[in-house]
């Protein structure tokens, strides 16, 4: 049979056909608004009450905060309703009279250009260390991790330690060095003994090295000894040279300084002081297991407060009588072992995620445990865990406020200390400080938080790669 | 030429001390930091004596009967400046719990509800959800509560001024409404109502929340036991509904069976007993209230605070739990033709608290040790009456402070044991 016996009027469609448009109340803004907004008797009442909630809200805050707002004057005269003769909103003036003590405390207004220099020198430091695309990442972070502390350590005390006594002068071996001798503002006494001290221990070193490891093994041991020293030695040079700046006291320190130097210190603290706790919590000794989860428990289950009471009451008790420690400096380290246990724990769950086999291969090709552990654990673990780290690193920035209640003045402290001044009583100074504190605290969490979720997305993006 | 290395002697003579011999070197590691460790602890027990002698502090616990000596602004039980600094302490450990305790509830309750929001299909509620979880998230808890103690509750009327709040100021609040949009008409019966149901309940001033309070008359005993009867056996109920829905399959309506034993029996016992209990409305008389359970701002400020600020990490925790549950148990849940609240309830739920609890519990945790910042605005917690006036009027800074850590150190171990147990309970069963 051929085609031609078809019947001519069967008729088949040579093209399929478009699926008909979908009702009107389905498609486009209709159907978005429908399934986003509309959807049901609760879902409108919903959306009503979110939409009232936004213009109940909203509106009020832009009119406090800059329409109603007084930008301009000089004392509280400026931001009385009374005198200005409108509803008044913000008080910034307050804010801008204000800044400095914000900003540095009670830092001398003469050498306030030595913290200028640690912001900026740390922001330009820190910027090339975020951006991805940004070459020579590890002398970057070198200098931000290494140099930049030093210098910003001697910036801001101003250096000139007089260090008198290093090891022997402890020791009891005080007459072998001329006391009181200086060359350049630095003490021969000091200098000298740690030159002796550190080939005495470079001897030992070599020694104990022979004896434990074979013939062999004297150089290298004696070789790291003396580096080991000679970048300490750099370190102590740096703060004991007299470099011409006037010393100033931390407790001058305040404001937005004490914050930063606080939280940056306690950020690159604990995130090594951390490693070593959680590879101790899953170490094969004993002793070193239990004292390690004796310590992350136990900070981990007291208050920060109670840490820095601690710190500022009891700690000195427990040393010597005639040694004191500056009272920013014990906030600090109470703060850095606090975040230490945290961030302990965070580490121990990267470990833990990684597959047995990768610690087998690494052990197959012959590295010995502490290479095992640098070359190939730790690099996947700290990956997999750098959310949990930021959230540790932001915690730890909202932790820094703790501070004000052993009277160490954070921006917070001085924020609460400028509101008692009655140049400036007005009814609005009080939101106008909580506006400009909130902004500065949630512009630094919110930007570690978005960081911290822009690299996770990268580094997940990496390993499906 | 092996027979030296066979010989056991051989392999013995021909050992050497080498640092790669792990059992040396973990022995050698031990002992070290078990010396540092000694060497620690009896310097910091001999540094302590002389300096405590030097000082003339003196040391021991016998300080807790001494005469404290001070008063304390909020107390649950009974308490004056003559008791002892063991007595202050169970105040304030009773303080620490009681803000914990309701703030958990707090941020429980506002966290699920914003982690639910988060979720929702309506972009409104989303974005707002998203914006208070970002907001309370990124703002210090100390900054929260300064903000709420100073900013907000220090700034309302003072107490002849104050916002009542209630039934009757939201029937006023509608007539007003209704007559300011011109509907004068339709505003009379809701200033009938408002002038029905009579005086605010609750009232909110700079010195803080003025409560209606429970009076427990004669015979009160006999309603309590009804509701812990009720309790029980709505509990009971539960379980034998459990057993025999998995035994047979046949549905219980046990949520509404046990809210009617929980309302009808204590009401059957408060009859029985004549209603022995009333409440006590507070009243304005003068330039202060009268009646009624007050409230010190202080407490509401960090309550207020630790609940938000708790209820926007609570909130993250319970998205997070809840989108760990994978769709296809919602649309297998479907196509076993349950429908949304029973899928939710019997199959999302269940599942998603797996991941929610271990979480929870730490934030859980966190409230109650961050409960201890109330000392910033002067809430007499253990902290602010222990390590605070205690302190400062005894000077014996390491039995003060190890009694306070150990407090906080108890409570968590206690809560870590507890959770525990219950994630055990719930967690997947692996055949």
């Amino acid at each position: 049979m051929s085609d031609q016996t078809l019947s001519p009027h069967v008729f088949v469609s040579s093209v399929l056909l478009e699926p008909a448009p979908p009702p009107v109340s389905d498609r486009g803004p209709v159907r978005w608004a429908r399934a986003h907004l509309f959807g049901s008797v609760p879902q409108v009442l919903l959306t009503l009450f979110g939409i009232w909630l936004v213009f109940a809200v909203i509106p009020p805050l832009v009119q406090f905060f800059l329409i109603d707002a007084v930008w301009e004057g000089t004392d509280r005269k400026a931001c009385l309703p009374a005198d200005v003769g409108h509803p008044v909103g913000a008080c910034w003036p307050f804010i801008w009279a204000k800044i400095n003590q914000l900003t540095y405390g009670f830092y001398p207004a003469d050498e306030r250009w030595r913290v200028n220099v640690v912001y900026a020198l740390g922001a330009v430091l820190l910027l090339p260390l975020l951006i991805q695309k940004v070459p020579y990442k590890r002398l970057n972070a070198i200098l931000f991790f290494g140099v930049y502390p030093v210098v910003a350590f001697v910036l801001l005390t101003g250096g000139n330690f007089g260090l008198k006594r290093f090891l022997l002068g402890y020791l009891g071996f005080d007459g072998l060095f001329p006391i009181g001798a200086t060359v350049a503002g630095l003490s021969v006494a000091f200098w000298a003994d740690f030159v002796v001290s550190s080939a005495l221990l470079a001897l030992g070193a070599a020694a104990l090295a022979r004896f434990v490891a074979g013939p062999g093994a004297g150089l290298g041991a004696a070789r790291n000894t003396l580096s080991a020293l000679g970048i300490l030695g750099a370190v102590l040079l740096a703060a004991d040279i007299d470099v011409g700046l006037q010393p100033v006291e931390t407790r001058l320190w305040g404001g937005l300084l004490v914050t930063l130097v606080i939280a940056v210190t306690g950020i690159t603290a604990s995130l090594p002081f951390g490693i070593l706790l959680a590879l101790g919590r899953r170490s094969h000794l004993p002793l070193v297991k239990i004292c390690s989860i004796l310590f992350i428990e136990f900070w981990r289950g007291v208050p920060l407060i109670t840490v820095l009471f601690f710190a500022t009451y009891m700690l000195p008790l427990f040393l010597p009588g005639q040694l004191t420690i500056d009272g920013l400096l014990r906030a600090v380290v109470g703060v850095a072992l606090f975040a230490s246990a945290y961030m302990a724990e965070v580490v121990r769950g990267g470990l833990q995620a990684i597959p047995k086999g990768q610690y087998e291969g690494a052990m197959a090709l012959g590295l010995p445990g502490s290479l095992k552990m640098r070359l190939v654990v730790l690099p996947q673990a700290l990956k997999l865990v750098i959310p949990g780290i930021v959230n540790n690193f932001i915690g730890l920035f909202k932790d820094t406020t703790l501070v004000l209640i052993v009277s160490i003045f954070d921006l917070l402290g001085a924020m609460r200390a400028a509101f008692t001044d009655p140049n400036w009583a007005t009814p609005t100074t009080l939101f106008t400080g909580f506006g400009f504190a909130g902004i500065v605290y949630f512009v630094f969490c919110f930007g570690m938080s978005r960081y911290s979720m822009a690299l996770e997305k990268r580094l997940d993006r990496a390993r499906h790669h | 030429m092996s027979d030296a290395r066979l010989s056991d002697r051989g392999a013995v003579r021909g050992r050497r001390w080498s640092w790669t011999d792990p059992k040396l070197r973990s022995s050698v590691i031990q002992i070290a930091l078990g010396l540092v460790l000694v060497w620690l602890a009896w310097s910091f027990y001999a540094n302590a004596e002389a300096n405590l002698s030097r000082l003339g502090i003196a040391s021991g616990f016998s300080f807790l009967d001494d005469r404290a000596g001070f008063a304390i602004s909020q107390s649950l039980i009974p308490y004056n400046e003559n008791m002892s600094y063991g007595r202050a302490f169970l105040v304030g450990l009773l303080n620490t719990l009681l803000v914990a305790f309701l703030g958990v509830i707090l941020a429980t309750i506002l966290g699920f509800l914003m982690g639910v929001a988060r979720l929702s299909r309506n972009v409104v509620i989303k974005a707002l959800a998203s914006a208070y979880v970002e907001v309370t998230r990124n703002l210090p808890p100390l900054f929260q509560i300064l903000f709420w103690y100073l900013a907000v509750l220090a700034t309302l009327p003072s107490p002849r001024q104050s916002w009542g709040l209630g039934l009757q100021p939201i029937f006023s609040g509608i007539a007003s409404g209704l007559s300011a949009i011109g509907l004068g008409v339709l505003a009379t019966p809701f200033s009938g109502l408002a002038a029905a149901v009579g005086a605010p309940d609750v009232y909110v001033n700079n010195r803080g929340l003025i409560l209606p309070r429970p009076v427990f008359g004669e015979g009160s005993g006999a309603i309590l036991i009804a509701v812990l009867v009720a309790l029980v056996a709505s509990f009971v109920l539960a379980r034998w509904a459990r057993k025999r829905r998995e035994a047979t399959g046949r549905p219980f309506p046990v949520f509404w069976s046990g809210l009617a034993l929980i309302v009808v029996l204590p009401l059957l016992a408060a009859a029985a007993t004549g209603f022995p209990l009333h409440i006590e409305t507070p009243e304005l008389r003068g330039f202060n209230f009268v009646g009624g359970l007050s409230v010190m701002p202080e407490f509401v400020a960090l309550l207020l605070a630790l609940s938000t600020y708790t209820a926007g990490f609570i909130a993250e925790i319970v998205r997070s739990g809840i989108l760990a549950v994978s769709k296809g148990q919602t649309e297998a849940a479907h196509s076993l033709g349950l429908r949304g609240g029973p899928t939710l309830r019997l199959v999302v739920i269940p599942q998603a608290m797996r991941v929610i609890v271990p979480p929870l519990t730490s934030q859980y945790l966190n409230l109650t040790k961050n409960s201890s910042l109330g000392v910033a605005v002067g809430y007499p917690d253990l902290f602010a009456i222990f390590a605070g006036t205690t302190l400062n009027q005894t000077g014996q800074a390491i039995e003060i402070i190890a009694m306070t850590m150990a407090v906080y150190l108890v409570i968590s171990i206690v809560t870590s044991l507890i959770m525990g147990w219950y994630n055990k309970r719930v967690a997947l069963v692996e055949r």
